[in-house]
């Protein structure tokens, strides 16, 4: 509790009355805190007994008996011979390679969308202002439905439709053409990340020179070098190789390339397409924000269009964007969780499965709200993060 | 506009103005500014005229040139022969009724019919700023009760329906207005709680509302459908509409204290330290003077949050209640009708939205009063 000084003052004056407050205060609490413990302490005792007399032993010990449950679109190596752990385990990445990329996709969407929106063409503002509004005032779970029953009324592995070479789109999914990740691989694209964080690094060392000195530096010979030359030369050391393997049709399937199931399909398109919709209508508001004249006073000191959009327009924007997106991005992974209403075996609809199967509703149920509970606790921390950094510094 | 207005603050010949004036002139010179302001922008509505022509030329051959409109009974072939080219609309009337009040018994539907009427006057009423009084309450008390008789009857000479045959929008509307007239003041409450001075009943709130934002919704129905029961004392059973709805009422509370929360924020100081000197207790500061000032606020949001929750009662339908959604999977069970899936879930779409769109259309107009007072 804090004491300023008026209060200090007022203790002084009206000692009885105070106190007489602090009582109430403390009665108000016993009786609340009293109340809920009570009814906590009513719900356990009933869940205990009606656990007994349904003969479920409480506790996490289920999750090393073998779990029988099939899953058939997983990343991860999994037979229905695995113990509920592993199918736990399965179900969070599935959950998270939804949630990831469709954070991914709808910010992208998004963002255009929003920057549409605020197009001095009249055609393209009103195409996006209805995008938004149609996508806004419709049941996330109905537009879901509506994308699975459209994936499914697609035509037959055998006549897929063809947009472009090598992709294929039928009730089988999306196929699309992929390069098969092998180790030399991955050290390339680790190669390429220890790139971008050394230009970071190297960014921030060079501005803060050239702020102390005024003598203009280049960066792009170092990002030459960093980007494109250090993963070109782990490549060419490791012998990866990048040829790209083109999906072909063999009997009913497809073989090779990257095959998105129709369930997880219809999700990611239900998800960023519902979720760019109120991404666009942040990212307007955030480039609104910012005041006509700031763009004004930078083109009158003679700086180009992008480097204001850059250094100017966005810092501020990104400001008011980063709270609402955050919450956003918090919705599209709690979203997520719809997966049960078409298939897709996500942690909720795993532990829903086991539910059924063990009736350790309890547990599975807090197994559940740990993992999203964990999810937005990471999200939140890692957008406060970047939110701390671009805040405004007051002096 | 007419010419004799313009003609005093027109300073150029008479002819001349007139030769710009003209519709035609005016319309060009909307079309440069807006569609051809420069290169890049001529070419994005060129694409775009010619995007939009294609699905707009497919999506009327779809929906009305090829679409078919009735069919006798379920004779589906005419359908199914234009299946891909054409709509089948005949699935609306073949299904409507099922869709919109479920299997409550056949005769008796113009019930839920006027339940649905009900609650749309009752949110027309709660729109009109000049009906923000004591009354409104009274008003809310009233409907809300003649939506009990109506949908149960047993008294006044209608049969009575138990709540297992309800389906529909009604249970749509329903779920959404029990949830948020439950939720408000629970959600004040929480608001209130979590800007007290006491720490006990501060973390309490804080507990509350982390938690339920924290976790999907879904988790929240399936706890109401599958652990409410384990935590009820043997023999007592509570029927699944109503445990759905208090989960309802909980998710409802928790997002709406965060609404009402930033509201109290906004309220200055100067306020709470006013009414002190007044001598006014607690709940007298807090109900006279701060919340008005506060839930003024942040009425915009408050009716987003609403928009987001007439939403979610759609997820009712992954623990098998008849909401709208659910009738309408239900009713392309049929095999007869299953192909047609995508027109109900147009038709449903479009009943959303109606409702949707008004709410959010209302939101944008206090938000410009707000602004302009």
């Amino acid at each position: 509790m804090t004491t300023s000084g008026s209060e200090l003052r007022r203790r002084r004056q009206l000692r009885f009355s105070l106190s007489r407050q602090q009582i109430v205060g403390l009665l108000w609490q016993v009786v609340v805190v009293g109340i809920a413990v009570a009814i906590i302490a009513f719900l356990w005792s009933n869940a205990l007994h009606n656990l007994s007399a349904r003969r479920i032993s409480t506790g996490f010990a289920f999750l090393g008996r073998e779990a029988g449950m099939p899953i058939t679109d997983t990343w991860l190596a999994y037979s229905p011979r695995d113990p509920y752990v592993r199918a736990f385990i399965v179900g969070i990445v599935n959950t998270l390679r939804v949630a990831v990329i469709g954070i991914v996709l709808a910010t992208g969407l998004g963002t255009l969308v929003g920057i549409a929106r605020l197009s001095s063409n009249w055609l393209l503002s009103r195409l996006a202002a209805v995008y938004v509004e149609l996508l806004r005032d419709i049941p996330l779970l109905l537009q879901l439905l509506f994308w699975y029953v459209l994936m499914q009324g697609l035509p037959a592995a055998r006549a897929a439709w063809k947009p472009i070479e090598g992709i294929f789109l039928s009730n089988r999914g999306l196929v699309l053409p992929a390069i098969p990740i092998t180790e030399a691989n991955l050290w390339v694209i680790a190669a390429l990340i220890g790139g971008l964080i050394a230009l970071f690094v190297l960014r921030r060392h060079l501005m803060a020179r050239q702020e102390a000195d005024g003598k203009v530096r280049h960066l792009w010979p170092y990002a030459l070098a960093l980007i494109a030359g250090l993963p070109a030369l782990v490549s060419f050391g490791l012998g990866a190789s990048w040829t790209i393997t083109m999906p072909e049709l063999r009997g009913f399937n497809f073989v090779g390339g990257l095959t998105l199931a129709p369930e997880y399909f219809a999700l990611l398109i239900a998800l960023v397409t519902y979720t760019s919709a109120f991404i666009a209508e942040i990212v307007r508001s955030g480039i609104q924000a910012v005041p006509r004249g700031q763009w004004d006073a930078a083109s009158a000191l003679g700086l180009r269009r992008s480097f204001v959009l850059q250094r100017i327009v966005l810092p501020q924007a990104l400001r008011v964007i980063i709270p609402p997106m955050t919450s956003q991005y918090l919705n599209l992974t709690k979203n997520s969780s719809l997966a049960v209403a078409v298939g897709y075996q996500d942690v909720v609809s795993i532990a829903n499965t086991t539910l059924n199967q063990t009736g350790q509703a309890i547990e599975a149920i807090a197994l559940i709200m740990m993992v999203f509970l964990s999810i937005s606790l990471g999200i939140s921390l890692l957008m406060n993060w970047y939110n701390a950094r671009i805040a405004l510094v007051e002096r | 506009m007419t010419s004799i207005s313009e003609a005093p603050q027109n300073p150029l010949p008479f002819g001349g103005a007139r030769s710009r004036k003209t519709p035609g002139g005016a319309v060009i010179r909307w079309l440069r500014a807006n569609l051809f302001a420069s290169v890049t922008s001529s070419l994005i509505t060129v694409i775009l005229v010619v995007l939009l022509g294609k699905a707009l030329i497919s999506l009327v051959q779809w929906g009305y040139w090829n679409a078919v409109w009735s069919v006798p009974g379920d004779q589906t072939g005419a359908c199914r022969s234009v299946r891909g080219l054409g709509a089948c609309w005949a699935v609306i009337p073949e299904k409507y009724r099922f869709i919109l009040f479920g299997t409550y018994p056949f005769n008796e539907q113009w019930r839920p019919a006027l339940v649905c009427l009900t609650f749309i006057a009752l949110f027309f009423v709660s729109t009109r700023r000049s009906w923000w009084r004591k009354e409104l309450l009274l008003i809310w008390a009233a409907a809300l009760a003649l939506i009990g008789v109506l949908m149960w009857g047993g008294t006044f000479g209608l049969t009575y329906v138990s709540q297992d045959r309800w389906g529909g929008l009604p249970v749509t509307l329903i779920l959404a207005t029990f949830g948020l007239a439950f939720g408000f003041p629970l959600g004040i409450v929480v608001a209130l709680g979590r800007r007290s001075k006491l720490p006990a009943i501060r973390s309490l709130c804080v507990l509350y509302v982390e938690l339920i934002r924290g976790v999907p919704l879904i988790s929240l129905l399936f706890m109401a459908s599958v652990m409410f029961p384990l935590f009820m004392p043997e023999g007592v059973n509570i029927d699944k509409l109503l445990r759905a709805q208090i989960a309802f009422v909980l998710f409802a509370g928790a997002y709406l204290a965060e609404v009402i929360r930033g509201g109290l924020q906004a309220v200055p100081r100067g306020q709470h330290d006013a009414a002190d000197a007044l001598g006014l207790s607690y709940w007298k500061k807090n109900g006279l003077i701060i919340l008005p000032q506060a839930i003024r606020h942040v009425i915009p949001p408050l009716v987003n949050t609403f928009i987001a929750f007439f939403k979610d009662t759609s997820l009712v339908l992954i623990i098998g209640i008849f909401d709208l959604l659910t009738t309408a999977k239900t009713s392309i069970i049929d095999p007869a009708w299953q192909p047609f899936s995508v027109e109900v879930y147009l038709f449903v779409a479009l009943i959303y939205f109606l409702f949707c769109f008004a709410m959010s259309r209302y939101s944008r107009g206090l938000e410009a009063q707000t602004r302009r007072s």
